[in-house]
């Protein structure tokens, strides 16, 4: 296809510019761009887990359950990330599927309550049995692979694995979420009662997005841990899962890759703002209270927004599932 | 009667201490247009959503092709073969017209996860695809399949709900008020496609305030009132009936 061309060469930019970038930052700066490409999949799978309309708070906590399972695989059983990854995921998914039966009893602001509820009965029993968890100090000592000759403790290494594996993740989620389940998601959100009454078994569809945003996020834990080789509670509290809230807001919901652009554009600024470090979360808050008062459909939206000033306005823009 | 898709058992249904249905009992035949018909509040809402699980009777039971169906879920009864069509015009307003029918597949076009993320399958979802064509066809929304639901004129948004419903491949339509609000050549056009819905095979209960639409398409009336089975007949009949007369006069019709 002639149109087509335009979105082949813009990807191809993309990723050489993805796959350059670690070279032109300093040490610290490419840890920081592993973790950034690692909170890209927190986002997404939060995403599809946000598809059906349930916003949960247990997110960054099925992180945790990803990380510590990858921990205590390494540690216990000397299993290699390539094992350790994949076991994090399914175990995250299966947390997700047993917490299913109480949380989809809920909705809307009882399943937000219930989903805390139960992220923090799981982080106390982090915190509570030291044994094998190691309590608040938490767990350390997991490490990268090491194959052949590459080293995986190397920034530049892990980063290009985090970014296959991520990359792989995305594209998953992607082709999930442009099937017919995703159309089915978006039925379950919007109008509940009116797609039971041609069949769809509504509570299936939320668990089901709940359950595979969970596996995805389990694997970000795995990954991130093999690299940061120490795991604990507190890194999966409702700190960062308002982190995740933030990220997915800014950068706009509507859109596959709106929670995306909304954790880089937020990591940019954050490390821009570093000098002024007391006055972070003021800064943070002045951020989303702008961005939902001046734009609420997210950063996603501003191509689209300066479209329809600059051109009397686009018809087909609201509410639209995908673009092109 | 021979041959009942539709069996209702005595059916009571309460909130708390208000009963919209009161022991109520009919039956509908395979193949027909019932006409459900009473005054506003008389329960004929309440009977679509407890046969189609929207709500469990408090009492009676509720029988499909003979099987009992009362308190099963909504999903479960469609897939059965009802399907109920909502009295305020429900849509998936952010969707496309070719998106909701398509949704409307969702019985026959469902997938696993693995065939979405392989892509496996093309062949069920350009079936979906032809089905959702055939539909848009037949109920005249060819012409509008990338508009926006939320954008139809009124006309074409029922005419869009009934096509949702018709994707589903019901064997039992439970159509609540498709007439209402519409002008009488809109009306004319409804009726010609719900003959045409019912010579497809598939039953059809209506409720509706139309008279002209219920005389016009239904054999055989049932009559409800305060919640209670009032009469029932053909349109002669019920419109020539003392109860039925002084219920519309006495009521809000
Ligand atoms: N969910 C509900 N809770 C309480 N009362 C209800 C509920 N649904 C319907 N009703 C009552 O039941 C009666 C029948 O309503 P409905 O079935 O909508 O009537 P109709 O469709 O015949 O106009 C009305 O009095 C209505 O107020
Ligand atoms: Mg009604």
């Amino acid at each position: 296809m002639k149109e087509n061309w335009p979105k082949i060469v813009g990807f191809l930019l993309l990723l050489a510019a993805v796959l350059a970038v670690p070279h032109f930052l300093q040490f610290h700066h490419q840890d920081l761009l592993i973790f950034l490409v690692i909170n890209v999949l927190v986002v997404t799978s939060y995403r599809l887990v946000t598809l059906t309309g349930e916003w949960s708070l247990i997110h960054a906590v099925m992180m945790g359950v990803g990380g510590y399972t990858a921990t205590l695989l390494f540690r216990g059983f000397e299993l290699g990330m390539w094992f350790t990854l994949p076991l994090a995921g399914l175990v995250a998914a299966a947390i997700a599927a047993l917490l299913c039966f109480p949380l989809f009893r809920m909705t809307q602001f009882y399943f937000l309550i219930g989903s805390f509820a139960a992220g923090e009965a799981i982080r106390l029993c982090w915190i509570e049995f030291i044994i094998p968890f190691g309590g608040t100090g938490g767990l350390s000592g997991v490490e990268p692979p090491f194959v052949f000759d590459i080293d995986f403790l190397e920034p530049i290494p892990y980063y290009y694995l985090t970014l296959a594996i991520v990359g792989l993740c995305l594209l998953i989620l992607y082709r999930i979420e442009n099937s017919r389940i995703g159309l089915t998601l978006h039925s379950v959100h919007w109008k509940a009662p009116l797609a039971e009454s041609v069949g769809v078994d509504t509570w299936r569809y939320r668990a089901l997005a709940f359950i595979v945003g969970s596996f995805f996020v389990g694997v970000a834990g795995g990954l991130k841990v093999h690299y940061l080789g120490t795991i604990n509670p507190n890194q999966f509290g409702i700190g960062f899962m308002v982190f995740i809230l933030i990220w997915v807001i800014v950068g706009g919901y509507n859109r596959f890759y709106g929670p995306i652009l909304g954790v880089v554009v937020l990591t940019l600024f954050d490390e821009s703002i570093r000098q002024f470090e007391e006055f972070r979360p003021a800064i943070y808050g002045a951020v989303l209270i702008l961005s939902i008062l001046f734009l609420p459909k997210g950063l996603e939206s501003i191509p689209a927004r300066l479209r329809s000033w600059a051109g009397g306005g686009s018809d087909r823009e609201k509410g639209k599932l995908t673009d092109g | 009667m021979d041959n009942p898709i539709l069996e209702i058992d005595s059916v009571t249904k309460r909130f708390g201490g208000l009963t919209a249905l009161n022991e109520v009992n009919f039956s509908v035949k395979a193949g027909e247009i019932r006409g459900l018909i009473g005054p506003n509040g008389a329960g004929k809402s309440t009977m679509f959503k407890n046969i189609a699980g929207f709500y469990t009777p408090t009492s009676g039971d509720i029988r499909y092709q003979g099987r009992s169906i009362s308190g099963l879920k909504p999903h479960s009864i469609a897939e059965m073969g009802i399907v109920r069509t909502f009295q305020e015009t429900t849509l998936f307003q952010e969707l496309t017209v070719f998106e909701n029918v398509l949704v409307g597949c969702h019985k026959h076009a469902r997938i696993n996860l693995f065939a979405a993320i392989f892509g496996l399958d093309r062949a069920r979802q350009t079936a979906a695809a032809q089905k959702v064509e055939e539909v848009l066809e037949f109920m005249g929304l060819a012409d509008r399949r990338h508009q926006l639901a939320a954008e139809l004129p009124l006309g074409s948004q029922r005419a869009l709900a009934i096509a949702i419903a018709l994707a589903s491949e019901p064997k039992l339509m439970l159509m609540d008020e498709p007439f209402a609000g519409m002008n009488p050549e809109e009306t004319n056009h409804m009726m010609d496609l719900t003959r045409r819905v019912q010579e497809s095979g598939i039953t059809i209960v209506l409720v509706e305030h139309d008279m002209k639409a219920v005389m016009g398409l239904c054999g055989y009336l049932t009559v409800l009132n305060f919640g209670q089975l009032l009469a029932e007949g053909t349109p002669e009949e019920v419109r020539n009936d003392k109860r039925v007369i002084d219920a519309y006069l006495g009521g809000a019709a």
